[in-house]
C-alpha cells in the first residue's frame, strides 16, 4: 500500500491513522528557519467521525488509506442492508448497512444518487445530496387564508422524514428539503 | 493530481504594489547607511552542511562543473566578499530550500541579507529596528533571552531541564515512538514552535537573544551565568519569525569544527552529508573581519505589511501555481 510522507501531506489525503481511515482537514507547516520541521495536522476519522490533531516530525509518512467516493443509485432495502448501484454503467452494486447508511436513511428515495464512501471496497458511509425532493405523505390540513408569512407544522416526508414546512402545505405535494439543516425550502411544481 | 492549473496570482495588485515600495524602501534605507549592494550566484557549487535545511540540486554541467545546489542563503558567498575588503554589504536574494511549504513557508523566497563590519549583535539589533520599524510603523523590540522566553511560556529551565524531562514535556504533542529519535534541539524546537513563538510579539515586537551554544549555527559564543549561549537573534512580530542574525564566528578551527559536528548529525538522522565549501573555507583563513550579519525574510515582512494570513497573499505564484 502507498504512503504519504509529511511533504505530500494537504487536506483531503485519505490515510490510516490507529487503523483507522482517516481524512486529512487541515495540515499546518511550522519549522523555525534553522530548525527541526513539524507538521500538525487535523484529520477526521471516517469510522466515528471525531476530529483527531496528531503532530508528525518532518519527514514521518502515514499509510494512505483505500478510501474512494463513488456516486451510486439507491436501489431498495431489504430490511438488513440498503442496495446501491454504480453510476458509471457497470450496473455494480453493493450493500451498505444501519452503520453505514445512518442519518441519511431518513433521505433514501429510490433511483436517486447519493455518495457512497468506500473503504476497502466495502460502503463506510453514505451522503446524500444537498437538495431532495420529496412528497408529503401525512400533515394536518391546511387552512383557508393562510400566506407564506405564517406559521409551521411538522408534515412526514415519503422517506419518513419529519420536516416544519409553511400552513398552506398539503399532503401529496412533493417539497424540496435541505439535507444539510433539514429544513424546507420550496415547494417543487409537479409536471 | 488532477488539478486545473490555476494562470492567476495568488497576490492581490495591492499586495504587488507593497512588494515594489518595499523593495524601493530597503535600497533606500541602505543608501543612505552607504551600505554596498552586491549580488552573488543563486546556483552555487555547494550546499549547506545544516541539519535542518534541505537544498535543491541542481544539473549544472559547465566548465567542469556538475551538479550544484540552488542555494539555501548567500551566507557563505558574502562572507567571501567581506573576507576579500567589500567593507558593509547587503543583498536582496532569491533563496531555496526543498520540503517547505505552509502558511509561512514558500520552498523560493525573497531573503535580505546584510553584513555590518565592526558592529557587534546589540548594535545590529538596533539597525534591524530601524529598517523594520521604519517599514511598518510599530513599536521597537525589546530583548529577550531564548531562556526567558521558554521558561515564561513552556515554564521549564531549557539550560538546565533533563532530556528526559524535556521529552516528557512533548508528549502533549507527539507519541512516544515518535519521540524516540528527537534529539535535543529537535524537542526544543518543538516547544519553541508550538509554546513558545505563537505568544511572541504581539504586543510589541520582540528579539529572542543568547541562544543555547548547541544552536548557534554561525554565531560566536560566549559565556553567561556559567552556560554558553550564542551571539544569536531572532525578531519576531505577532508570533512570525522575521529574521535570523549573528556575531558572527571568524575562527576558522572553529567553524571546521561546526561542519563536521553537522555532517555527523546529517549522518546520524540518515541524511546525505555535505560537502564542506572549500572556497569559504579559506577566505575565513585569509581574514573574515569582524562583523555581524543578518538574514530578513522579505515575504513576511510584507505579510506583516499588508496583514496577510498566508505568504501566498504576498507571493505572484507560490510553488502549487509556480
Amino acid at each position: 500500500m502507498a504512503s504519504y510522507s509529511t511533504n505530500e501531506f494537504r487536506g483531503g489525503l485519505k490515510v490510516l491513522l490507529d487503523g483507522d481511515p482517516c481524512i486529512m482537514l487541515e495540515n499546518e507547516f511550522v519549522k523555525p528557519g534553522k530548525g527541526q520541521a513539524f507538521n500538525r495536522v487535523k484529520l477526521r476519522n471516517l469510522m466515528t467521525n471525531r476530529v483527531w490533531e496528531r503532530t508528525f516530525k518532518s519527514g514521518e509518512s502515514l499509510e494512505a488509506a483505500d478510501v474512494m467516493e463513488q456516486d451510486m443509485e439507491y436501489l431498495y432495502s431489504d430490511g438488513e442492508f440498503w442496495h446501491f448501484m454504480l453510476t458509471d454503467g457497470s450496473f455494480e452494486q453493493y450493500a451498505a448497512d444501519a452503520k453505514a447508511v445512518g442519518d441519511t436513511v431518513k433521505w433514501l428515495k429510490e433511483q436517486d444518487v447519493y455518495t457512497v464512501t468506500l473503504y476497502n471496497g466495502a460502503p463506510l458511509s453514505v451522503t446524500p445530496p444537498n437538495f431532495v425532493e420529496l412528497e408529503v405523505v401525512d400533515t394536518d390540513p391546511g387552512m383557508k387564508g393562510d400566506t407564506a408569512q405564517g406559521g409551521s407544522k411538522p408534515a412526514t416526508l415519503s422517506t419518513g422524514a419529519v420536516v416544519n414546512v409553511p400552513l398552506f402545505i398539503v399532503i401529496g405535494e412533493v417539497l424540496k428539503v435541505d439535507t444539510r439543516t433539514g429544513e424546507y425550502v420550496n415547494r417543487v411544481k409537479s409536471s | 493530481m488532477t488539478d486545473s492549473p490555476v494562470w492567476q496570482p495568488t497576490a492581490s495588485r495591492g499586495a504587488l504594489k507593497s512588494r515594489a515600495q518595499q523593495l524601493a524602501y530597503v535600497r533606500g534605507f541602505f543608501c543612505e547607511r552607504d551600505v554596498l549592494e552586491v549580488e552573488t550566484p543563486v546556483l552555487g557549487r555547494h550546499g549547506v552542511t545544516d541539519l535542518n535545511l534541505d537544498g535543491i540540486p541542481a544539473e549544472v554541467k559547465a566548465a567542469g562543473v556538475q551538479g550544484g545546489w540552488l542555494q539555501t542563503s548567500p551566507e557563505y558567498p558574502m562572507k567571501r566578499l567581506l573576507a576579500a575588503g567589500s567593507g558593509c554589504i547587503y543583498q536582496i536574494a532569491r533563496v531555496f530550500r526543498n520540503g517547505e511549504r505552509g502558511r509561512r513557508h514558500n520552498p523560493e523566497f525573497s531573503m535580505l541579507e546584510w553584513y555590518r563590519v565592526g558592529m557587534d549583535d546589540q548594535a545590529l539589533m538596533a539597525e534591524v529596528s530601524d529598517l523594520v520599524c521604519g517599514w511598518l510603523g510599530c513599536e521597537r523590540p525589546d530583548q529577550v533571552s531564548y531562556r526567558q522566553a521558554v521558561m515564561a511560556n513552556a515554564g521549564f529551565d531549557p539550560m538546565e531541564i533533563s532530556d528526559t524531562d524535556l521529552k516528557q514535556y512533548c508528549e502533549q504533542w507527539l507519541e512516544a515512538e515518535q519521540l524516540a529519535d528527537l534529539s535535543r534541539n529537535d524537542c526544543l524546537d518543538l516547544v519553541m514552535s508550538f509554546a513558545v513563538e505563537p505568544t511572541l510579539g504581539l504586543e510589541r515586537p520582540v528579539f529572542i537573544t543568547r541562544y543555547p551554544a548547541a544552536q548557534a549555527a554561525l554565531a560566536r559564543v560566549s559565556r553567561e551565568h556559567g552556560h554558553p549561549v550564542a551571539h544569536r537573534f531572532e525578531l519576531y512580530i505577532n508570533g512570525l519569525e522575521l529574521c535570523n542574525g549573528y556575531w558572527e564566528l571568524t575562527d576558522p578551527d572553529e567553524q571546521r569544527l561546526r561542519f563536521d559536528a553537522d555532517n555527523q548529525q546529517r549522518k546520524a538522522a540518515g541524511k546525505p552529508e555535505m560537502a564542506v565549501d572549500e572556497a569559504f573555507m579559506a577566505a575565513l583563513n585569509a581574514g573574515l573581519p569582524d562583523c555581524s550579519g543578518v538574514a530578513l525574510g522579505l515575504d513576511r515582512l510584507l505579510m506583516l505589511k499588508v496583514g496577510a494570513k498566508a505568504i501566498e497573499e504576498v507571493l505572484a505564484f507560490p510553488i502549487e501555481r509556480a
